[in-house]
């Protein structure tokens, strides 16, 4: 069940371009797993924004975040010691129990966080774990270390060929060895996966949300399952619910 | 001590904090988190005669002090509501709760009145005539005196529960659309609905939601909302609920100074999911404060 609660900021750096990574702490007993996000209060703004979680524990968050509006921007200007008014532990998170032994983790710029946490604990339940990070230029790129420091076979895309392979993630899929998948980024970048993918797999959505409770309405989707909020009975999906 | 009990339409208030239509659910969601008993009562989602998905996403914008939905009366349907979403209340709110009934014709509104009537649980029905976000409906009988009277006369004469009329603020005389509705029996008038508004995305260049328009909530109406119930109080003798960016307990003692014997609480409560208990909270202190010891002498002061 969620939680509202005041985290302190630990640190708020640069990363990559136009992404920063915030360390928070406080109060997380809320967090059942990778793939949740938390919602946080802007100073100044109304609404509150929607972040992914990259790590976890049970007194600490690790965000990543791209400043692609005005709310966060505000946010990267907040400063180590300052606290953030947070909702935690909310969504469905991954589901990590498939009956897999070779995931494949599939992360494009902002969508790459979540997988994080995932990929720490397939690992730590054995598997095989193959990553393709998918950035936009060389100076995006972040985390490709911490995922191989992590035991995983990382594969770095970028659509300029500033780094790693030239082109899209899905354009390197065809020459991994997989029995599953989980994706974050944005939908085009589902699509290209869904024309490549050849196994079950779950993907996590991006929307607008109002509350990111299940209260609103505001971020609601039709699946074959019916309707799904996003923020509730989201934003992790299995492929075989989600209307294309 | 401070009294903060009201009465509306006949039926006892512990408070008269109520949770709005559209932000709260059917109250489950809110159950997990604190003992939604403390409430007044709450309205629960807009409720159609079938069920709708609403509008395309994105149905929300933000806009400074307060935010755009067009969400589009999203519901299950009257019948899954009777059997599913009112069985679930039951088992963590054992107050009255207020149906909020919405429609596309007089005779939907009808229709959907008579399916509530026999549920025990229900105590009043609050007829939605100003939903903005939905086409061929909604809107279209809040901002006509003539129209909004007839759905009033129709939704009467089908049920024995309390009618409460919530009327749009998109119009020019709200004033004369709550006396119409006075005059053909509406036993309370809830005001207000969400401005009709647009956010234009500067990336895209064209309007950020996929209905392009949407309603606006949040503190950015209060002091709008504020008028508009002071202007009806002054036109009607039957009880308001008034609404329209309440966050805090001086709010709530504002709107019933305007004239409101009840209040709604929107768009806070998708802030913070715990503003209704807050404010709630927050009364017998703040009443203490401005030397009040009964919020029922309070109503309609500030005329």
């Amino acid at each position: 069940m969620m939680k509202q609660t005041q985290l302190t900021i630990k640190e708020n750096k640069k990363i990559a371009a136009n992404t920063f990574r915030l360390m928070l702490c406080g109060d997380c007993s809320a967090m059942r797993g990778a793939g949740q996000f938390i919602n946080i209060l802007i100073p100044g703004k109304f609404l509150r924004r929607p972040l992914s979680v990259c790590d976890y524990t049970a007194d600490s968050l690790c965000i990543i975040y791209k400043t692609v509006g005005e709310g966060t921007q505000i946010l990267s200007r907040l400063q180590s010691g300052e606290t953030i008014d947070a909702l935690v532990g909310l969504g469905n998170g991954f589901d990590l129990t498939k009956n897999c032994s070779k995931p494949l983790l599939i992360g494009g710029g902002v969508g790459v966080p979540p997988l994080y946490k995932a990929a720490k604990d397939l690992i730590a339940a054995g598997k095989s774990v193959s990553v393709i990070l998918g950035f936009n230029t060389s100076d995006e790129i972040f985390y490709t270390e911490e995922f191989e420091a992590l035991g995983c076979r990382v594969f770095l895309t970028t659509a300029d060929g500033s780094a790693g392979t030239k082109g899209f993630v899905s354009d390197v899929m065809d020459a991994i060895d997989y029995d599953y998948f989980y994706a974050c980024g944005p939908k085009p970048m589902f699509e290209a996966i869904e024309k490549k993918a050849h196994t079950g797999g779950q993907y996590s959505f991006e929307e607008r949300m109002g509350c990111g409770f299940g209260a609103c309405m505001g971020c609601t989707c039709k699946t074959e399952h019916g309707n799904k909020r996003i923020c509730k009975e989201g934003p992790v999906l299995e492929r075989e619910e989600i209307l294309w | 001590m401070v009294n903060t009990r009201v009465e509306l339409c006949g039926l006892p208030l512990d408070n008269p904090v109520i949770p709005a239509s559209g932000t709260f659910g059917f109250g489950y969601e809110f159950a997990e988190l604190y003992d939604i008993n403390c409430l007044g009562t709450f309205s629960f989602k807009g409720t159609t005669l079938s069920p709708r998905y609403g509008n395309a996403t994105p149905r929300i914008a933000e806009s400074d002090s307060g935010m755009l939905n067009a969400v589009g009366l999203q519901n299950p349907g009257v019948e899954k509501v009777i059997s599913e979403e009112l069985p679930k209340l039951a088992q963590c709110f054992d107050k009255p709760v207020m149906a909020n009934v919405s429609g596309f014709s007089v005779e939907e509104y009808v229709a959907t009145s008579q399916a509530l009537e026999s549920c025990a649980q229900i105590g009043w029905l609050e007829i939605n005539i100003s939903c903005p976000n939905v086409h061929g409906g909604g809107m279209s009988f809040g901002t006509s005196a003539t129209a909004a009277a007839e759905v009033t006369r129709a939704v009467k004469a089908v049920t024995r529960k309390p009618v409460i009329m919530k009327l749009s603020p998109n119009v020019t005389d709200i004033a004369a659309i709550a006396k119409a509705c006075e005059d053909a029996g509406a036993d309370g008038i809830s005001l207000v609905n969400t401005f009709l508004g647009m956010k234009i995305d500067l990336k895209t260049k064209k309007p950020l939601l996929a209905n392009k328009t949407g309603g606006l909530s949040g503190p950015a109406i209060k002091p709008l909302a504020v008028r508009m119930v002071y202007q009806v109080y002054e036109a009607v003798n039957i009880p308001i609920v008034g609404m329209g960016g309440i966050t805090t307990a001086e709010d709530v003692l504002e709107f019933m100074l305007a004239g409101a014997t009840a209040v709604e609480v929107g768009a806070a409560n998708l802030i913070s999911p715990y503003a209704s208990k807050q404010i709630i909270d927050a009364l017998p202190q703040v009443m203490e404060r401005y030397g009040i010891t009964s919020l029922e002498e309070i109503i309609g002061k500030g005329h």
